[in-house]
Parts: structure tokens; C-alpha cells; sequence
């Protein structure tokens, strides 16, 4: 497995540095060639890894690169951890980049910057293949951060665009407040254990409950304080409650970019660091009940804003972050397992369900309001059906008794029944939050393909398409169509939409009894609670049929608002403008945030620079004795505005003097 | 080695320096050779350097006038500041090539005498030859300002000139009195000599009032921005990549294991100061207008990274302050490389002039990326190196010093993503700006190199911690008697009995399998 690993994890960089640096040199093709095809390597060795695992004949393996720090007692080197959490994520990055990689073959045709595009995407695998291979906390936050740059370099690609250059900064700024925790997280957690190594600190986790640790001149419990430091990392890498803001300003970045990075894997770090680190959250009962809350929480907020967004990509990123929190409060509640599976189903459906917006979106000359769609159903028949299982994946279209279902089903659902049957106040709240999500999941998901694929055409009335047709809304007269027929993607685009729609069709039939059930496939890579798992599956009926009773719920909803009375959505605004309007405006976290932290700080610096630094310590500092000097010095005015032979030999020679006067 | 190398290492750029005050400009050749020539000397230093061997190596010593002696050696603190300084005055010359078209040889000189003067600073080991060496290079650094500079350059050579030599006379009168007191002004003795608990106070404050500003720590940092505006390119490499490492150097070498028990009473004064700088400079830095002050600005809030680690009192704080500075000598002359380049094809630093420079400079907004990452401390860079153990050092003495140090990595990012955004993003606004050509062959020679060692020291950095290591241990267990209290000590009790989510299960009474 040695070869295997390095290989996985150092060809994307290298296919990186050779397309980065080579750029314009090598041209298009041949940088296409070289990342694309190190990114199917890569997925080619996963896969076997993974299998071996399923099957039972892969043990945890760690392989040593390079050391890396030695400083006292803190060291930490460079090493690939792969046990059985690393290789499902190994599958699901692997395949969903190398997926990815290929579709830009499509999206990005006439882009003019295609080597640096591809570049940036490997190095972004190759920085997530760091952080979910690290053996030490340290290296994960290399990786951590380094997923944050290729993040930062793809939201800014086009960067001639302001907008794109204001997200990219949000994006970095807004994580580096959670990276403000992870790091005093990982200072506190060598300040305890005396060791940044993962499974050190897991073995000796437990004995640390009990103690307590001094922060910001309180008293804490350790393992709560530490975990909850790395938990704000966790919030900011997969955009929860408070540090969300940047992920649906991220859509800046192409739509393949915003498949791989801000749906499948980035985003999902923070869940695998929960995961990763289970064994100790388990040691600290108050940060997991904040772990729970704030996964509840965001699960519920998110999803309400998806209701009312217009562009196809802000409501499918909505949507990411509400999945998030359904991962994050199934950890919180000790359903690692069953977080961790939704990350991988979620990953397939997810990565779907923006590809095919692409595709959509590529269709459409480059619009995104959904108001300007409709109709496309016939127009882009495979983007359709792709969109469509994405959608009854992600809504959860399966039936308990018939034991089968689309991905979604299978996961989503396993998490509303383990924070049923862990049956604290705290779950039992997720429980309800995640429910009632499902049902605003249902609902916008909906709203988007009846928006889209639904009704009348509406493309005249988009900007794009007006360019393209060269007519306006008037000069098109009852065609609303303006007369432009969008076209089906290229089949570089279309392979991934079909190969992901297999995954969100069977991914959770197939996985389920692994991922959820067996304790050995783990193989205590995670914290396994055999009990919770074991209630999970005897939870009442009218819990297990919940999810499914939104679901048509939200289907219902949608169909009858934007397909059979389409007047509706105008008259609620009209009737509750100033709660669409909260909603619409993303609960004002934008506008809040400008006010507390963005303006004060541009206001602060201004004023320690004028009035602090000019004012005051200019003034009486060196200005001040300038002014006194001044007066009886005009001599030394002329000496230094030139001889300055002189003045440097008077200067060496008053030194001298005055050292040797004093000696002798 | 069996010639005096640091002597060696000091008269080929002082010979090269004489030679250049005739030469004209044939000086731009002797010069970048000379440096060269140091550079490959100080690589030797390096090789030969004996890792684990004794404290002092290459030791040279000739007794002057009244116990006042010619002694040279380095330890491995020492020898990477040497190192730093040497690796980067080739860098200089070269960036100073063009550029410079009035008095080319006595500018040339300038930078010689003051590479002399550095190496000299670091290598000294009597106090009075150290004390020599620190001031006068001050001089040819007021001469690089004040004759090479921009328009306001008296104002600004004489705000640093005078800023620097107030604090070092307070700092000499302190030297005579240790002399007096120790009979000896060999610095190795002076390391291990016991200073009574009284004078050691007001020893400590007069060597701060000259560390200080030479760091410089907030609020003597106000002739800092204005030094770097004013000087020439080379100029404020040299001064943010050597002379600003100096104040930090002097802490190192006299404050902590000097006085070490004032040095511990005072520690949370150097640590209100740090907290101070960074965030008041990191906010000036995000409102500057101009690139260079902004880049001076955040040189302030990464050197009070040095200050808390150095003042940690432990290992990690130590090594993490060393490998900041040497890092930041890089880094920011790397970032005033960058500032250079553009400046010298459009003569302005206002950011407002350029933008969209990714467009016609591809791989000029390229290195400035990798600089940009690694001043904002991303890790794999030498940046994040420095800043991660300094504040893991600084965390076991105070979660709240660490807690609001580490907010300079937010501040950071703000700050520097802005300028660059600003720079290379967005679209070309102004067509003189858009039509700059990329770096040429010349820009590429001074660039790589400052790449690679950065990332060198970010991916491998045991190359430059080893020959420290010995030499900071020492000094840790020195420190340790008079360590301050830590606020983040951890208090064991009894463990839970069991995990966070452990539930019991009643069995199979519910409805079904899933």
C-alpha cells in the first residue's frame, strides 16, 4: 500500500506544479492531459484501498515522507496516515476530482487560462489528500489551510471580476477566523498531551476528562476548551452558523470548482476532523452538545434561506451548508458513522446536483437567475434526468418497508433516527431542526427544478440571452424563448453527470450496512457507539416515516406554488414581505458583520494612523525634540543636507572617542 | 578551519567597498562579486559549522587597548543571522542595478561597508566591538536614505537616525557599568556572570531602549514606515531583512541570559506592547495607500510575533522567534523586491495605480503570491514555521498573549489578500500599468532564490533549527529558574467513566431493522 499512497497523494502535486509552472508553454491539451490524468490515477489506487478495507483486508497503515519539526519537545513530521476513515476519503475526493477534472475539459473550453485552472484544481487535491492522510494535527492544518489557498486562487479565477476578488478574500479571511481556533486548539492539545501526533492524543483522551486547564484566566474543563477551539475551525472550513457567510459568496469561483471544493469535499473537513478526532470529542460532553446545536441550527437556517434564493447556484449552496449541519449534529449526538456516511453519499448527489446546474448554466449563456429559465426539460434531456436523481437523492426518495431508496435516503434518514433514539433534549432538538429541514430541503429543491425545468420558457427576459440573440424582451414579442435553442453539454460534461448519478442512486443501497452497521469496517478509526446504533434501528414508525412525509410534503408544496397557482410565492411576499425579506437577505448576517467587525476595523486603522501614530507619537516623539533641536542648530541643517564624508567620519569618530575616553 | 574566516568574511567586502569609492561603474560588478564571494564564504561557514560541537566555533581573538579586544565567533543563533545577511546582499546589488544611476560607487560602497558592519554585529564577542558594529551600521544606512532616497528623505533618514541613537547611548552607559562590575566585557563570560537582582532592572530597561527601537516594538516603530518609504528598494530589504532582526538579536544575546530575572518581571510589559502592535499596526497597515508602508506597517505586527516568543521562556517560543525573523528578513525583502520591481517600471508605490498586473505579469504575480502566503504565514511556507512555534510557545505561558497574538494571522490575511487583490486582481485600470512587461531574466535571478529558501524552510526547516538548537536549550535552561508563572496549567482530576454519548440500550422491543 506504500507506493500506492505516495502516489495518490504526490501525483496531483505534481501534475500541479508541471501544468502551473509550464502554463502557456506546454498549452492547453497537454496541461489538461497531465492533471486529468494524475487525478484518475489517483482514483484508480483508491478505489482498491477502499475495497480492502470494505473487505476487511486492509489494516491501518502509517508511512513516513519527511520529518518536519523538531522543537523541544513538539515535533511533528510529514507522514500519510490511511486507515479506514482516510480511505472514504480517498474514494470520495479522488473520484469526484478526478470527475470534475474531466467535466472542465467541457465547462472551461474557451476559457483562456486553462493550465492555471487545472493547476489549481490538483493542487487543491493534493492539499485535501494532506489533510485527510495526516497523521498529526499539525499536518492536517497544512492541509487545512492549503485546500483554503486553492480555494482562495479558484473562487478569484476570474479575477478581473470584482465580485470574484471580494469572495476570494471572504472566503480566506472568514476561514482564518476558525483557523484562529484550530490553532490555539492545537497548542492547548500539546500543552496537555505533549504531542501533536492524532493517535496519541486519541488513546489519551479519556483520561483527560476529568481534569481541568486554565483559559483567559478561567478554569476549564480540558477536553471541552480543546475540542471546542478545533470545533471553530471545524465551523469555519464547513461554513456552520456564524461562519458561513463566505461559502455562498464562493459561487464566484466556475461551477466545476464549486462541485469539487464548495460541495463534495472542502467544505466536508470540518466533519471529517470530528470524525477523525471522535475519540477525544467523546471526552468533552459540553463541546459535543455545541457541536450538536450549532449543526442543528445551521441545518434549519440554511435551508430556510435556499427557499427564497434566485440564482441556481446560492440555493444548491444553501443547501450544502444545511447538509453540513445534519453531518455535524450526527457527530455531535456520537453517530460518527453515520456522519461520515452522509458526507460520502452527500458528496455524490451534491457534486451531481452542481455539475448538472453547470451543465444548465452552460446551456443558458453563462445565466444563473432562475427566474430567466424554464421549460429546459426538453431542451437538455440528460441534464434533466441527471438533475432529477440528484434531487430525489437529495430529498430522500426511499420507502422503509421496500428497503430501498436513493442515497440520501439512506443516510439523511439514519441521522433523524439516531438523534431520535439518542434521546437527549439537545438530539431530540436536532431531530426536530433536521426534520423540519428536510421538509424546506424538499421545497427547494423542488422549486428549483420546476423554475428550471418546468413551465413556460422565460429566457428573454436574461441579459446573457438578449446578448446572445440580439433582440429585447420587446423585439422577441410572444416568443419568450427570443428564439435561442440551448444545447446539451458536451460529452466531457456528460460522463461525470452519469457516472455521479449512478453514485446517488445506489451509493446508499450499496453502503449502508458498512457504513452504518459494522463496527469492524471502522476498525476504530472513529468512535463506534454500538448502542446508539442498535436503538437507531428500533426507533418507532411515524419517526422512520418522518423524513418521507416531509419529503411529498415539500414536493407538494413546491408543485403547487410554482407549477399549479404560480401567483402564489408574489402574494406571500406581498402578505409577509418583512419575513422574505429577512430570509431573502440571508438573515442579515452580511450586513451585520460589515457593521461590528468590517467598518470598524477600516474606522480604527484610520484613526490609530492619523491620530496614534501622526498625532501623538510623532508629535512629541521625534517631531517634538526636532523643534527643540532645531533652534540652536542651524549648523547642523547645512552638514546634513550634503558633506557627508564628514558626517560620517564625525559620527565613527565620536564613537571611538567616547569608548576609548571611558576606558582609559 | 585553519584561516580566520570571519575576519575573511569581513575584509573581502570592505576591500571590495574601498575599491568601489574609485571604481564608477565598474562598482556595480566588484560589488555583486564581493557578495558573492561573502556568500560563498558564509556557505562554507555553514558547512563547516559543527553541529552539536562547542557553543563558540571559529573563534578569533586579539587583546587591544585596556582589555577592550578584537574577539570574534559565532554560536548557531549567530550563524544563521550571518547567513541571512550575506544570502541577501548578492540579492541587493542586484536589485539596486538599474535603479540607481547617481553616485553609483560611493552607493555600492554604502552597502559593502554595511555588510561588514552586520556580519561584524553578529560575530562580535566583546561587548564594545558589538556595541561598534550595531551603531555604525546605522550610518551607512542614514547615508542609503538620505542621499538615494525619495523626496522627504532628510525627515525620514533623520527620524531614523535619531530614534536609534537615543535608545543605544542609554545602552552603552549600561555596557560600561556591566564592565566595570564584571571586570571583563567578553560577552560568553558576560552570559554566564550573575548581575545582582537590583542593577539587573535598569540594565535590562537601558538595553530595551535601544532594542526596542530597533525591533521596533510599538510605540518606537514610527520611523520605521517612513525609513522604508524613503529608502531605495535594496534599501529596505536590507534594513526590514537585517537591521530590523538586530533589536531581536540583542534580546537574544544580552537581555535574557544577561537578566534573565528582569527579564521575566518585565515579560508581561514586552507582552502588552506586543498585543499593542498587533493589532494597531495590523489595522494602519489594512488603511495605507501606499505599498511600502503597508508592508512596513505589517513588519511591526510580525516582529511582535518575535517579542512574545522570545519573552515565552521556552523552547518553542525561543526557536519560533528565530525562525520568524529569519523568515521575515526574507519574506518582507522578498515583498519589497516585489514593490521594487513595479516601482521601477512606473515610479509610484500608490496601489491605487495598479491593478489586474496577473493579466500582463503572470509569473510576477506569482511570486508575489507565494510572498503574500508566506508573510500571512500559510503553512509549507517559512512563515508558518516561525508563527506556529513562537505561538505555541507563547500559549504555555498565557492563553490570552496567544489568544490575541494569533489574531494577527486574521489581520494578516485581511490586510495582505487586500494589497493584492488590489495589485494583481481586478481589471487593468490604467493602460500604463497594463502595458509593464513581466520580470526580466535579472528579476528572475533575484527572485528564485528568496522562493526557494522559503519554501525550503517551510517544508524542511530541521536545516535551520538544528545548528540553534543547542545553543537555545542552553539559554532555556538558563531561563528556566526565573520562567514566569504559566496561566494555562492544567489541573488533572478524576476521568469520566465513561464517553460523552454512552447510552444504554433496553433491546429489541421497537419496530423492525432498518
Amino acid at each position: 500500500m506504500e507506493t500506492q499512497i505516495l502516489l495518490i497523494v504526490f501525483a496531483p502535486l505534481v501534475a500541479a506544479i508541471i501544468a502551473g509552472l509550464g502554463n502557456r508553454m506546454l498549452g492547453n491539451t497537454i496541461a489538461k492531459s497531465i492533471t486529468t490524468g494524475g487525478l484518475f490515477l489517483s482514483a484508480a489506487l483508491s478505489w482498491p484501498i477502499f475495497i480492502g478495507f470494505l473487505t476487511g483486508t486492509h489494516t491501518a497503515e502509517v508511512v513516513p515522507v519527511l520529518q518536519w519539526v523538531q522543537s523541544g519537545d513538539l515535533t511533528f513530521d510529514w507522514a500519510l496516515r490511511v486507515d479506514a476513515l482516510t480511505a472514504v476519503m480517498l474514494v470520495v475526493i479522488n473520484s469526484v476530482s478526478a470527475l470534475v477534472h474531466l467535466y472542465s475539459w467541457g465547462y472551461m473550453e474557451e476559457d483562456p487560462d486553462q493550465p492555471r485552472f487545472f493547476a489549481y484544481l490538483s493542487l487543491f487535491t493534493f492539499a485535501m489528500l494532506m489533510l485527510v492522510t495526516a497523521d498529526n494535527l499539525v499536518q492536517m492544518f497544512f492541509g487545512w489551510e492549503g485546500v483554503g489557498l486553492a480555494s482562495y486562487l479558484l473562487i478569484g479565477f476570474w479575477f478581473k471580476k470584482p465580485s470574484a476578488g471580494a469572495a476570494a478574500i471572504k472566503a480566506f479571511v472568514v476561514n482564518r477566523v476558525g483557523d484562529l481556533g484550530f490553532m490555539l486548539g492545537i497548542f492547548g492539545t500539546f500543552l496537555v498531551f505533549q504531542t501533536t501526533s492524532i493517535p496519541e492524543i486519541l488513546a489519551a483522551s479519556a483520561g483527560m476528562s476529568g481534569s481541568t486547564i486554565g483559559f483567559l484566566g478561567m478554569r476549564l474543563p480540558t477536553m471541552d476548551i480543546l475540542c471546542f477551539l478545533l470545533f471553530i475551525g471545524a465551523m469555519g472550513k464547513s461554513a456552520q452558523l456564524g461562519l458561513h457567510t463566505w461559502l455562498p459568496d464562493a459561487m464566484e469561483g466556475p461551477t466545476p470548482v464549486s462541485a469539487l471544493i464548495h460541495a463534495a469535499t472542502m467544505v466536508t473537513a470540518g466533519v471529517f476532523m470530528v470524525c477523525r478526532l471522535s475519540p477525544m470529542f467523546e471526552a468533552a460532553p459540553t463541546a459535543l452538545m455545541i457541536v450538536t446545536i450549532v449543526g442543528a441550527a445551521t441545518c434549519f437556517f440554511a435551508a430556510t434561506i435556499g427557499t427564497t434564493q434566485w440564482d441556481i447556484k446560492r440555493v444548491i449552496a444553501y443547501s450544502t451548508c444545511s447538509q453540513l449541519g445534519y453531518m455535524f449534529f450526527a457527530a455531535g449526538i456520537g453517530a460518527y458513522g453515520v456522519a461520515m456516511f452522509h458526507l460520502f453519499t452527500h458528496a455524490f448527489f451534491k457534486a451531481l446536483l452542481f455539475l448538472g446546474a453547470g451543465s444548465v448554466i452552460h446551456a443558458m449563456h453563462h445565466e444563473q437567475d432562475m427566474r430567466y429559465y424554464g421549460g429546459l426539460r426538453k431542451a437538455i434531456p440528460i441534464t434533466f434526468v441527471a438533475m432529477l436523481l440528484g434531487t430525489l437523492a437529495i430529498t430522500g426518495l426511499g420507502v422503509y418497508h421496500l428497503g430501498a431508496g436513493f442515497a440520501g435516503f439512506w443516510s439523511k434518514d439514519a441521522i433523524l433516527e439516531a438523534a431520535f433514539a439518542r434521546g437527549t433534549t439537545t438530539s431530540t432538538i436536532a431531530f426536530w431542526a433536521g426534520v423540519t429541514a428536510a421538509l424546506l430541503t424538499s421545497f427547494y429543491s423542488w422549486r428549483l427544478m420546476f423554475l428550471t425545468f418546468w413551465g413556460k420558457p422565460r429566457w428573454i427576459e436574461s441579459e446573457h440571452i438578449q446578448h446572445t440573440v440580439h433582440k429585447t424582451p420587446e423585439e422577441a414579442g410572444e416568443d419568450t424563448t427570443g428564439g435561442y435553442h440551448p444545447h446539451e453539454s458536451p460529452i466531457a460534461m456528460l460522463i461525470p453527470l452519469v457516472v455521479l448519478s449512478t453514485g446517488a442512486v445506489l451509493a446508499g443501497q450499496v453502503f449502508a450496512p458498512s457504513f452504518i452497521d459494522d463496527a469492524s469496517f471502522w476498525a476504530g478509526s472513529i468512535f463506534y457507539n454500538e448502542n446508539l446504533i442498535h436503538a437507531l434501528h428500533e426507533v418507532p414508525y411515524w419517526v422512520k416515516y418522518s423524513a418521507f412525509v416531509v419529503m411529498v410534503l415539500g414536493f407538494i408544496g413546491a408543485y403547487i406554488a410554482y407549477i399549479a397557482k404560480p401567483d402564489i410565492p408574489a402574494k406571500f411576499v406581498g402578505t409577509f414581505g418583512w419575513l422574505h425579506n429577512f430570509v431573502f437577505r440571508k438573515w442579515y448576517f452580511d450586513e451585520l458583520y460589515d457593521a461590528i467587525f468590517v467598518k470598524p476595523a477600516f474606522w480604527l486603522g484610520r484613526q490609530f494612523w492619523k491620530l496614534g501614530d501622526i498625532g501623538v507619537i510623532d508629535r512629541f516623539g521625534p517631531n517634538g525634540i526636532a523643534a527643540v533641536v532645531q533652534r540652536g542648530s542651524v549648523a547642523a541643517k547645512t552638514i546634513q543636507s550634503g558633506y557627508l564624508y564628514t558626517y560620517a567620519l564625525i559620527m565613527l569618530l565620536g564613537l571611538i572617542a567616547a569608548v576609548t575616553y571611558v576606558l582609559l | 578551519m585553519d584561516f580566520p574566516i570571519l575576519t575573511t568574511m569581513m575584509l573581502v567586502p570592505l576591500a571590495a567597498a574601498i575599491a568601489c569609492l574609485f571604481a564608477g561603474q565598474a562598482s556595480r560588478v566588484i560589488a555583486l562579486g564581493a557578495t558573492l564571494v561573502t556568500f560563498g564564504l558564509g556557505v562554507m561557514l555553514w558547512a563547516n559549522y559543527d553541529i552539536g560541537g562547542a557553543q563558540w566555533q571559529f573563534q578569533e581573538k586579539y587583546e587591544l587597548v585596556a582589555g577592550f579586544s578584537y574577539a570574534l565567533g559565532i554560536d548557531g543563533i549567530a550563524l544563521m543571522l550571518i547567513m541571512l545577511s550575506v544570502f541577501l546582499m548578492p540579492i541587493c546589488i542586484l536589485a539596486s542595478w538599474d535603479s540607481i544611476k547617481k553616485r553609483i560607487g560611493e552607493y555600492m560602497a554604502a552597502f559593502l561597508f554595511m555588510e561588514v558592519l552586520m556580519i561584524g554585529t553578529f560575530a562580535a564577542q566583546d561587548l564594545f566591538l558589538f556595541y561598534i558594529f550595531f551603531e555604525a551600521g546605522l550610518i551607512p544606512m542614514y547615508l542609503i536614505i538620505g542621499v538615494w532616497g525619495g523626496d522627504n528623505r532628510i525627515y525620514a533618514s533623520y527620524k531614523f537616525f535619531l530614534y536609534t541613537l537615543i535608545g543605544s547611548v542609554l545602552m552603552l552607559i549600561a555596557m560600561f557599568w556591566m564592565v566595570s562590575e564584571a571586570g571583563t566585557s567578553d560577552i560568553p563570560t558576560l552570559m554566564q556572570y550573575d548581575f545582582p537582582g537590583g542593577a539587573q532592572t535598569w540594565l535590562w530597561l537601558a538595553f530595551f531602549a535601544s532594542f526596542a527601537v530597533k525591533v521596533p516594538m510599538w510605540p518606537f516603530h514610527t520611523w520605521l514606515p517612513d525609513a522604508h518609504v524613503q529608502a531605495p528598494t535594496a534599501g529596505s530589504v536590507i534594513l526590514a531583512g537585517v537591521l530590523l532582526k538586530l533589536g531581536g538579536y540583542g534580546f537574544i544575546r544580552f537581555s535574557l541570559p544577561m537578566f534573565p530575572e528582569a527579564s521575566a518581571d518585565f515579560a508581561w510589559f514586552v507582552f502588552i506592547l506586543s498585543m499593542i502592535a498587533v493589532i494597531y499596526t495590523s489595522l494602519v497597515a489594512l488603511v495605507q495607500a501606499d505599498m511600502k508602508k503597508l508592508i512596513a506597517y505589517s513588519s511591526v505586527a510580525h516582529m511582535a510575533i518575535v517579542t512574545v516568543g522570545l519573552f515565552a521562556f521556552n523552547v518553542q517560543g525561543l526557536e519560533g522567534a528565530m525562525i520568524v525573523m529569519l523568515s521575515h528578513g526574507l519574506v518582507s525583502g522578498a515583498l519589497f523586491l516585489c514593490v521594487g520591481v513595479i516601482y521601477d517600471r512606473l515610479h509610484t508605490r500608490e496601489i491605487e495605480r495598479y491593478g489586474g498586473l496577473s493579466i500582463n505579469m503572470p509569473y510576477y504575480a506569482l511570486f508575489f503570491l507565494l510572498f503574500t502566503m508566506a508573510s500571512i504565514g500559510l503553512p509549507g511556507t517559512s512563515g508558518f514555521v516561525g508563527e506556529f512555534l513562537s505561538l505555541a510557545g507563547i500559549y504555555q505561558t498565557s492563553s490570552l498573549v496567544a489568544l490575541v497574538s494569533t489574531t494577527g494571522i486574521i489581520l494578516g490575511a485581511a490586510y495582505m489578500l487586500y494589497l493584492y487583490r488590489r495589485v494583481a486582481f481586478g481589471d487593468q485600470k490604467n493602460a500604463d500599468a497594463a502595458a509593464m512587461k513581466d520580470i526580466t531574466a535579472r528579476e528572475w535571478i533575484m527572485m528564485t532564490p528568496i522562493a526557494a529558501v522559503v519554501l525550503w524552510m517551510g517544508v524542511y526547516p530541521e536545516s535551520f533549527l538544528a545548528p540553534m538548537r543547542a545553543d537555545i536549550a542552553a539559554l532555556d535552561a538558563q531561563l528556566a529558574a526565573a520562567a514566569p508563572a504559566s496561566d494555562a496549567a492544567l489541573a488533572s482530576g478524576e476521568p469520566l467513566s465513561e464517553a460523552a454519548n454512552a447510552m444504554e440500550f433496553e433491546g429489541h422491543d421497537g419496530e423492525g431493522q432498518h
